[in-house]
């Protein structure tokens, strides 16, 4: 594929990703941030991110999974995980980690699984779409374009 | 004779008188026994009777003495020992009783005596209460007539209708035959009568004011009895015997001017009315006392109400007199608008229409000038060049000045170069200097500053006035100019006494003296050389030339400046010196421009970049930290990274300027930490501005955040645009005036 299909293709997807809710403001507002000087700035944040969620989520399985489940810990990671995922403009992360909390605060504990089910699946389709969005902008750059700005 | 145990009596019995005594004794026992009853019947029915005891003891007396009596029935016969007996036992009962009663009595009498007496004293007690409510009742009834009276003058402001008001409604409270007010005159000698109640007299009818009765009334505010003879008291003949008695009170006019609150009514007023009111003839009555009160209140009242409504119609006519005023005014003003609108016009166009054929024969005589010509004709060309730039300087004169005058002339503030001023204008009078052998000199002082902010046109056109004079009446000798910045001592001057020049951070006063050795001025015409036109006579040379206006001119910039000038001079041919002073801004480079700060509004450029700005970030979460260091470095800040409060209080510094605390922190580690930092920088220029970044957008957060003395706060998420302009914001102002 030439540069100009790719660069295209990884707008369309960047948008689609806007779209469908996956992606909201803030996230744009990192790509401003990527410049010269910081030229891998949104894919450190992102990994990072990745990174940091993957830890909370486990401790939150491990949490939810006691005999007597502490929700203020729960509530405590998954502040945490709202924290980041609001960082990087992760919409449908975020929301879901509002629920989540929500449910905490009722100590509910099947809608709280419920919930952290949620996060998984949010989690990994995110994931997925990064893993596929950065591997998109490799292309180009290995095409030796540059990866096109969203307007 | 049987012996018995009889006892004789003691006299023989003699029939008739035996048999009254029997009938007596029978009837006094009686009425003994009879009393008793009655008292106990009588002491029964009433309720009140203290002396029960004394009853019993007198209803024993009582019937031992009926019983006695009684006894005595039996003993006018013979009678057996028995009945002698018990007529003894009787007696000798009787007797104690009796005496008993009789020592009895010497206490109670008295006390039933003053029992009447207190009986007495209550019962006129009663008759004198009586009579207090009788006047009060009076007094009340007098109340009410003069409140009612009062109602009825105080519910209209019309003089006419107060008092036919008054007259008669105090007809028909007092039940008056007359009531007639008299008023006095103009001349203020006579009292005519104005108003009568039933017209006994004819409207109109004056009388002296000075009459001995009139006197008496007028000199007390109480209503006074008069004869009915008198003659405000005329009436017509009416076949009557016993005219009614007559009243009189005084009514006091008050004016505004002489209305004064603590003095009113008696040192206030010298002008009285009179009221006079005549009770029915024949009808025997007299005036009572409350009558007669009633009378003054009303004419109190009367004087009251007539002053408002005097007052009312005074401010009526005054009304109306200042809006006939506005209305003239207002055309005036018009008027006046539309001649300064016309000059206006006129100048504008004269302005036009004069300058432009003065420019064309300035510039054509001038290129006349540059072709061959006789020697005959370049005279002429020169006359013509030099009589038309005159013209021109003229008319540039004539149209500044009426600039100037009606104070549209604005100066043109802007940064010159002070020095490099004073060298043109030393360049541009050297040469004429030089033709009239004159010698010229320039000292600057060393802290004039080089550059300054002022109108340079006008205070170069100041000083070639000046020079341009000393220059022209210089015949000899030579002109000096010097120029200083003025110092306080100085700046006070002998002459300007109400000249008060108060030097600033931001601007100086220069003086500027230019001495010449010419021809001088008598000192009598100085203050007349600023006026316009006005040359004087030793002056007025041939060669003079100029029209008088430029001195003039002069110190009307000069005022524009905030300045002052005077010239002064020892005497003709003496030389004359002209100061002046004018007030420059403090300039700094030419090409600065000062915008005025609004120390209120948010300034208008924001900072683009912060370049080496030292900050310090705190954020648990290693996303948003690392989020926020990339939005900073993007700006171009120096960023630490830091993940707890304790950290933070260890690595920050008074390098760094600011301090981000991410505050979703659960728990109050971040108010902690903030009150720490206050505590650890004491100095406020040391201290690091601290800023909370929040999502939380309720108020309890961020006052709290306030509370503990952060300088701002900002709702997460942020864009760079709004990081921007907070830290331009921080960097400003010191604080964060709204939170973003």
């Amino acid at each position: 594929m030439d540069v100009g299909q790719l660069q295209r293709s990884f707008l369309e997807y960047t948008a689609s990703l806007f779209r469908d809710g996956f992606l909201d403001g803030q996230f744009s507002q990192l790509q401003q941030l990527q410049d010269e000087s910081n030229p891998e700035f949104v894919f450190e944040v992102v990994s990072l991110f990745f990174e940091d969620s993957e830890k909370l989520i486990n401790d939150l399985t491990r949490a939810l999974d006691q005999q007597n489940v502490e929700f203020k810990k729960v509530d405590a990671h998954v502040h945490q995980l709202k924290g980041s995922s609001s960082s990087i403009g992760a919409q449908r992360v975020k929301n879901t980690c509002i629920a989540f909390r929500n449910c905490c605060e009722e100590q509910n504990i099947e809608e709280c699984l419920r919930c952290l089910q949620q996060i998984k699946h949010e989690y990994l389709l995110l994931k997925n779409k990064f893993e596929t969005l950065f591997s998109l902008e490799q292309q180009i750059i290995a095409a030796g374009g540059a990866i096109p700005t969203v307007e | 004779m049987e012996a018995c145990n009889c006892i004789e009596p003691q006299w023989p019995a003699d029939e008739l008188l035996m048999r009254y005594q029997y009938i007596s004794d029978f009837f006094i026992a009686l009425a003994y026994f009879s009393i008793p009853l009655e008292l106990i019947y009588f002491v029964k029915k009433s309720a009140v009777f203290p002396y029960r005891w004394v009853l019993v003891q007198f209803g024993a007396f009582i019937v031992l003495c009926g019983a006695t009596h009684l006894i005595n029935l039996w003993t006018f016969t013979m009678h057996s020992r028995t009945v002698a007996i018990v007529m003894t036992a009787a007696k000798v009962l009787t007797a104690a009783v009796s005496c008993a009663t009789a020592l009895m009595l010497v206490h109670i009498i008295p006390d039933l005596l003053s029992v009447k007496t207190r009986e007495l004293f209550l019962k006129n007690k009663a008759a004198e209460l009586d009579r207090e409510m009788g006047l009060i009742r009076t007094q009340e009834e007098t109340g009410r007539h003069v409140r009612m009276l009062t109602h009825e003058i105080r519910s209209t402001l019309d003089r006419h209708t107060i008092l036919k008001t008054t007259l008669v409604e105090l007809g028909r409270t007092l039940a008056l035959e007359e009531c007639a007010l008299w008023m006095p005159t103009r001349s203020g000698v006579e009292l005519q009568l104005s108003y009568t109640l039933r017209h006994q007299n004819p409207v109109g009818f004056t009388v002296p004011i000075q009459l001995p009765v009139i006197n008496q009334v007028f000199s007390t505010n109480r209503a006074v009895k008069i004869s009915p003879n008198s003659p405000v008291a005329r009436r017509r003949p009416s076949g009557r015997y016993m005219p009614g008695e007559v009243v009189a009170v005084r009514v006091p006019l008050l004016h505004l001017s002489n209305f004064q609150i603590n003095d009113w009514p008696e040192l206030s007023t010298k002008r009285y009315a009179l009221m006079v009111l005549m009770l029915p003839s024949d009808s025997a009555r007299q005036w009572h006392v409350h009558e007669l009160e009633l009378v003054e209140v009303v004419a109190d009242q009367v004087a009251v109400a007539l002053s408002h409504a005097a007052i009312l119609e005074e401010s009526m006519r005054a009304r109306d007199l200042l809006m006939e005023q506005n209305v003239a005014l207002d055309l005036a003003r018009r008027e006046a608008e539309t001649a300064v609108r016309a000059r206006n016009d006129f100048l504008a166009v004269m302005n036009h229409e004069m300058r432009t054929p003065m420019h064309a024969i300035i510039a054509l005589s001038s290129l006349l000038q540059e072709t061959e010509l006789t020697p005959e004709q370049r005279l002429m060309v020169e006359t013509i060049l030099k009589s038309s730039n005159l013209l021109a300087t003229l008319i540039n004169d004539v149209l500044d000045l009426s600039r100037l005058e009606d104070g549209s002339l604005r100066l043109d503030i802007g940064p010159f170069d002070l020095h490099g001023l004073f060298k043109e204008v030393l360049n541009l009078i050297k040469p004429i200097a030089s033709v009239k052998k004159l010698f010229v000199t320039l000292s600057l002082s060393s802290d004039l500053p080089e550059y300054a902010i002022g109108d340079e046109k006008r205070l170069m056109q100041i000083m070639l006035n000046i020079v341009g004079n000393a220059v022209k009446f210089s015949k000899e000798g030579g002109i000096s100019i010097s120029a200083f910045v003025a110092k306080s001592d100085s700046l006070r001057d002998p002459r300007a006494p109400d000249f008060f020049p108060v030097p600033s951070d931001n601007h100086f006063y220069l003086r500027v003296q230019v001495k010449d050795t010419g021809s001088g001025i008598n000192p009598q015409d100085i203050p007349k050389l600023f006026t316009k036109f006005a040359q004087s006579q030793s002056l007025a040379t041939k060669n003079s030339g100029g029209s008088g206006l430029g001195l003039a001119i002069c110190k009307r910039f000069v005022n524009l400046m905030d300045g002052h000038i005077w010239l002064e001079s020892d005497g003709l041919g003496k030389g004359c010196t002209a100061v002046f002073m004018v007030k420059l801004g403090i300039g700094g480079r030419l090409n600065e421009a000062k915008i005025p700060y609004a120390s209120r509004a948010p300034v208008n450029h924001v900072w683009t970049n912060f370049p080496g700005l030292k900050v310090l970030v705190m954020d648990d979460n290693g996303v948003s930290r690392m989020v926020t260091k990339g939005l900073l470095v993007h700006l171009g800040c120096d960023v630490t990274t830091v993940g707890s409060g304790d950290e933070c209080l260890r690595a920050v510094s008074n390098e760094h300027k600011v301090v981000f605390m991410d505050v979703s922190v659960p728990g109050l580690d971040i108010y902690e930490v903030a009150v720490r930092i206050h505590e650890k920088f004491s100095k406020r220029h040391d201290r690091p501005l601290i800023v909370a970044l929040t999502g939380n957008t309720d108020r309890v957060t961020k006052e709290s955040c306030l509370r503990v003395g952060m300088d701002g706060v900002v709702l997460k998420p942020v864009s760079v645009d709004k990081m921007r302009s907070v830290l331009s914001e921080l960097l400003d102002h010191g604080v964060l005036l709204e939170s973003q």
